[in-house]
Formats: C-alpha cells, sequence, structure tokens
C-alpha cells in the first residue's frame, strides 16, 4: 500500500483482503446488505474483507457506543442516516458473533434540496501574500454529521518555523498529512542544510498525496511561507517594513500580538524585501510564497486562494480589499473581516478566527478571536449609525425649516 | 471548461490555451499556464481531472529531457507524440488511469512543423489544426471554414482570434485571457496573451 511505502514498512499484509481499499468494500448503500438478514450468503463474504477466510478480525469484543461513531473531522459531512448498532449477530455463522467496521463517512452531502455545485470541505481559510509577508487565517469550528463536532479547533498549522498550512477536508488526514511534511522538511533541511522552498514543500506533499487519489483521502492545504537565502548577509529591512511588527505592538487591539512558540532559525532569513510601495516585485529567490495543494492532485502558486465551502464568501472580500501594497495591520483587519463574513453566512464555517503571519522572521500567531462578539459589534455599530442618521435627518429638517420661516 | 487549440502553418504551429484554474464554481487561479516545454521546440498542452494534468505532463517533460541527456540529441515530435500515447495507453486500463486531453506542437527539422492530438482514450492523430475541451464544438467548423494549408502567421493569428471572439460570444463560461505561443525552426515564442475580446 502506498502508506507503507511512504512510512518505509516493508511488512507484507497478512490477509490481502485487508488491503483493498475502502472504498471498494463499503458503499453507503451496502449498509442495508451487511445488517440485513443475509440475502445471499456471497454477499456476505464478497463485500466484507478478510469474510470469507476465518480472518482474526472475527472474535468477538464489546464496542463502546461512540467508537461506532464516524470520527472527529474538519467538516467532513457524512450522511446522518448511519446505523450505529454494528455489534450484529451473523445469522449465517451463528456461532461467530462478529463486528463490522463503522461505514465510512463520504465527504459529499446528501440533503434534502439539491445543490448545485458538490461542497466538501465545510470551513473556511485563506492565505495571502502581500509586501508585510504573508497572513494566512481560518476558523475554528469542526462539524461532523450536520453537528459541530468541536467549535475550537486549529485549522492552522504551523509546519516550521516559516511555513504554515492551513488545513480543510478531513480533519484526521490533514493532522496527519501535516506531521508527514513536517518530518520530510525537517529531514530535508538536515540533510542540504537548507530550507526546503515552499513551492518545494508543495510539490513534495502533492507527490506523496498523487498514490491515495481516487481513495477518500482528503485534504486541501494552502502553505504559506516565506523564502529565504540563509547565505545572504543580515540585511535590515527597509524602514518602512522594519518596524511593523514591532511598532504594531504598541498599537491598538486590533495588531498582531507575538505569540510564536517555535524558536526561530539561529541565523534568521533576512533578504532583501522588495522597496517599492506600490509596484508588485517579481521576487525570484526569497519572499513571500503562497502555494495551494489538493489531495485530488492539483497544485497552484499564486498570491490569493481561500478554500472550504466558506470560500466564496471570503473571495469577495478579499478580491476587492487585497493589495500588494497593504500594511500589516490592514492585511490582518481584512483577513479577519473575510472569515467573519465567510462564517456569518456559511453554516459549516463559525466559532473563532485564527491568524497568522509569516514573515521573513518566521510566523507570528494571533491571539483567536471569538466572532461571535463581532457579530454583536457590529450590530451596535448599525444601530449607532442608523440612530446618527436619524438625528442628521431631523437637524436639516430643522435648519430648513428655520430658513423658510 | 478548458480550452485548447492549435494550427498549423507552413513552417510554423501556433498553439493557444486559456489561463483559468478552476476548482468546482470558484477560478482560483486567472493566469495559470497549460503549456509544457517538453524540448526546446516541442509544446505539450494538457489539460483534464485536476492533478492528472500535471502529473502525467510532468512524467513525459522529464523522460523527454532525461532521452536528451542519455542519447545527445532530441526527441523528435513525432516520436514524443508516440512516447506519450504509449505512456497514456499503458496506463489506460489500470487501477490509475490519467484523464488527461493533450494538444502536442513541434518543430522538426526533417519533417517541419507537427500538430499531434491526444485524447484520454490514448487516441493519436496529427492534424492541421485541433481544438479540445467544450469550446471546441465551437471553433472547430470556424477553422474548417478558413483554414488553409499556406497560412502566413499573421493570418494564422487572425484565426485564432475568430475562433476566440466565437468563445466569448457564446461559450456560457467566462475565458477572460489565453496564453498564445507559436513554435517555427528557431524555437519557441511567447506571444502577446490574447484578451478575449481582442479584434
Amino acid at each position: 500500500m502506498a502508506l507503507q511505502d511512504v512510512c518505509g514498512l516493508q511488512t507484507p499484509p497478512l490477509f490481502p483482503q485487508w488491503s483493498a481499499p475502502l472504498s471498494q468494500s463499503f458503499m453507503p448503500e451496502d449498509s442495508t446488505h451487511l445488517f440485513g438478514e443475509g440475502i445471499h450468503g456471497e454477499a456476505f463474504s464478497t463485500r466484507l474483507p478478510g469474510r470469507g477466510a476465518l480472518s482474526p478480525l472475527e472474535f468477538y469484543m464489546p464496542i463502546a457506543e461512540y467508537l461506532t461513531q464516524s470520527p472527529i473531522n474538519f467538516g467532513q459531512i457524512s450522511l446522518s442516516s448511519a446505523p450505529t448498532n454494528l455489534l450484529k449477530i451473523d445469522h449465517q455463522h451463528p456461532s461467530l458473533p462478529s463486528i463490522s467496521l463503522p461505514s465510512p463517512t463520504p465527504y459529499s452531502i446528501s440533503p434534502s434540496v439539491p445543490l448545485p455545485f458538490t461542497l466538501s470541505h465545510g470551513t473556511t481559510t485563506l492565505g495571502f501574500a502581500f509586501q508585510g509577508g504573508v497572513i494566512a487565517a481560518a476558523d475554528t469550528r469542526s462539524s461532523c454529521s450536520g453537528k459541530v463536532a468541536c467549535p475550537a479547533s486549529p485549522k492552522v498549522l504551523p509546519i516550521h518555523s516559516h511555513l504554515v498550512g492551513t488545513t480543510s477536508g478531513t480533519s484526521a488526514d490533514c493532522a496527519l498529512w501535516k506531521r508527514i511534511l513536517a518530518r520530510e522538511l525537517r529531514l530535508y533541511q538536515l540533510r542540504h542544510r537548507r530550507r526546503l522552498s515552499t513551492g518545494g514543500a508543495a510539490k513534495l506533499l502533492s507527490h506523496m498525496l498523487h498514490p491515495f487519489k481516487g481513495t477518500e483521502l482528503c485534504v486541501a492545504a494552502t502553505l504559506c511561507g516565506w523564502d529565504g537565502d540563509e547565505e545572504k548577509d543580515e540585511q535590515p529591512i527597509t524602514e518602512k517594513y522594519a518596524n511593523t511588527p514591532t511598532t504594531q505592538l504598541a498599537a491598538s487591539d486590533s495588531c498582531i500580538q507575538s505569540a510564536a512558540t517555535q524558536p526561530f532559525i539561529a541565523a534568521p532569513a533576512v533578504c532583501k524585501s522588495p522597496t517599492q510601495q506600490v509596484v508588485k516585485p517579481r521576487s525570484g529567490i526569497c519572499g513571500p510564497r503562497v502555494v495551494y495543494v489538493c489531495s485530488d492532485g492539483l497544485r497552484l502558486q499564486g498570491e490569493l486562494f481561500s478554500v472550504g465551502s466558506g470560500s466564496p464568501y471570503a473571495y469577495s472580500i478579499l478580491d476587492s480589499s487585497v493589495y500588494w501594497g497593504m500594511s500589516v495591520q490592514e492585511a490582518a483587519s481584512v483577513a479577519r473581516e473575510a472569515v467573519y463574513r465567510a462564517t456569518y453566512r456559511d453554516a459549516y464555517s463559525g466559532n473563532n478566527v485564527d491568524l497568522y503571519h509569516v514573515t521573513a522572521k518566521g510566523w507570528r500567531r494571533r491571539e483567536r478571536e471569538n466572532l461571535k462578539e463581532e457579530y454583536y459589534r457590529e450590530k451596535e455599530r448599525e444601530r449607532k449609525r442608523v440612530a446618527e442618521r436619524k438625528t442628521e435627518k431631523i437637524a436639516i429638517l430643522k435648519c430648513d425649516d428655520r430658513d423658510i420661516v | 471548461m478548458e480550452y485548447l487549440i492549435g494550427i498549423q502553418g507552413p513552417d510554423f504551429v501556433l498553439v493557444a490555451a486559456d489561463n483559468v484554474a478552476a476548482s468546482s464554481i470558484i477560478q482560483m487561479k486567472h493566469d495559470y499556464d497549460k503549456m509544457f516545454k517538453l524540448s526546446e521546440k516541442i509544446l505539450l498542452l494538457c489539460v483534464g481531472e485536476a492533478g492528472d494534468t500535471v502529473q502525467f505532463a510532468e512524467y513525459i517533460q522529464k523522460n523527454v529531457q532525461l532521452y536528451k541527456m542519455r542519447n545527445g540529441y532530441e526527441l523528435s515530435p513525432a516520436a514524443a507524440a508516440n512516447f506519450t500515447r504509449k505512456n497514456l495507453a499503458d496506463y489506460l486500463r489500470s487501477r490509475t488511469p490519467y484523464h488527461v486531453n493533450l494538444l502536442l506542437a513541434g518543430f522538426d527539422e526533417a519533417d517541419g512543423p507537427g500538430l499531434y492530438y491526444m485524447d484520454h482514450l490514448s487516441a493519436l492523430a496529427k492534424a492541421p489544426f485541433a481544438a479540445h475541451g467544450y469550446g471546441a464544438f465551437l471553433t472547430l467548423s470556424i477553422l474548417d471554414r478558413y483554414y488553409r494549408p499556406d497560412l502566413t502567421r499573421e493570418e494564422a493569428v487572425d484565426l485564432l482570434k475568430k475562433c476566440l471572439e466565437e468563445l466569448n460570444k457564446r461559450f456560457i463560461l467566462n475565458l477572460p485571457s489565453f496564453t498564445v505561443r507559436l513554435i517555427d525552426k528557431d524555437g519557441i515564442h511567447d506571444m502577446e496573451k490574447l484578451p478575449v475580446g481582442a479584434k
């Protein structure tokens, strides 16, 4: 199996049927066969792996209820009608009470009203590059079977000191593959004495995921990083941008607070940052990078990406407000607003927003913010604005009356 | 959704591809290049399923370059086209077929220009002009009507513009810009990107 190749395991599978991909043996519509009366004896033995021969799976074991439910995942929306009582006596072989494996959670939902397009990845994540680095932001809601499984899950995972990745899809898959990617990047760094670029990391992840194409693995990540050249001398970044992280710290609450928990690399990767403010520089080797990698093989390098069910809402905010010359504060507030608007409209995004900022010095994490408060603040602002406009109108009318009279 | 077109002249091949990289209903990228340079005078245009295109095209690209390293000279366009077709056919009846549609355009010193049409079932045909995608339904008859084997470069670009105008007029999806390249005995030349609606 491909995973064995990736992890270097050499043991051949004891029962080859076990290695069959899950999608072959389990379709949601097959669940009726599994729990039925055993319409065709052959149907049982061919459908379940290891059923024909006496495989070690067929032993009695009491199963706790929660284990039969699908695992928590990021917006993996399963068919809500999955039966949970999987401990059944097999009528064909009454001496062998056996357990069947829980049915998988396909990532396309079947709502009562059909959607015009397939909705996978119930989340909102975004990443964009600008003159001050890269901003990565995401909501924190994990949903499962139409319910919120976890309201505070981290969807932006740091991979190394200068690279963060936003995750979308199955949370277990994302967590695993992020760790595998982090391991591979660390090995590369140790072997070659330099960090692999963001594009290289994306290519590596894409090639690692390629053998799983067609299976139910679902990972859609945006890698946001800063590619630096560590051999260059430490050149101070131009005055405009040098103090943006530190000056913002003294500023109002919408600034980036340094909560980076990882130590930076010993030789800080400071490269010549672009000096133009308005013109977009085409930096070849170093600078901010955003690359989108998807488990179906898509790999795109660009400057602005948003992934997930809330991404159309986020795109409409980002497309009009993001430009290369924006300041760090502006970028953070735009990212936050985009996630907020997406969580407002999208049912599968919500709760909090996480924001990361990657610069030449590494990534910095902003404190998680609860968007519920933002919603009430906005309502309050709206109410105030309406009241102000009303008083203005009354004042104007009064002036007019005075003039006439 | 995606569109490729190729027009062969007496001593050149003109190829164009749209620049949209989409994921369900969202345009993720507006300046995506769908052409892969196999060698100094061969271009592979590749559209199809999301990951398969890049994987397959890069595989062919690296193998063509490996051939050059091993043998000292480059594969001819006809040989490269047949090599691509063979690989596509080998994977067709495996568990992981590549769902890609290709145009291979090249210039050979001995044979002259060549345009090869290949589809996801690994059918290969050398054609004077070809197109892939839903847009092909709209533009092939324009090519049938106006194509002549002795087109000049300007006439070929005009013909291409006619096709793109028709797409703009009748195709339901928005394809705002196209990458255009020309291959002749001097190699591959980038031409300016054609926005749809250009006259």
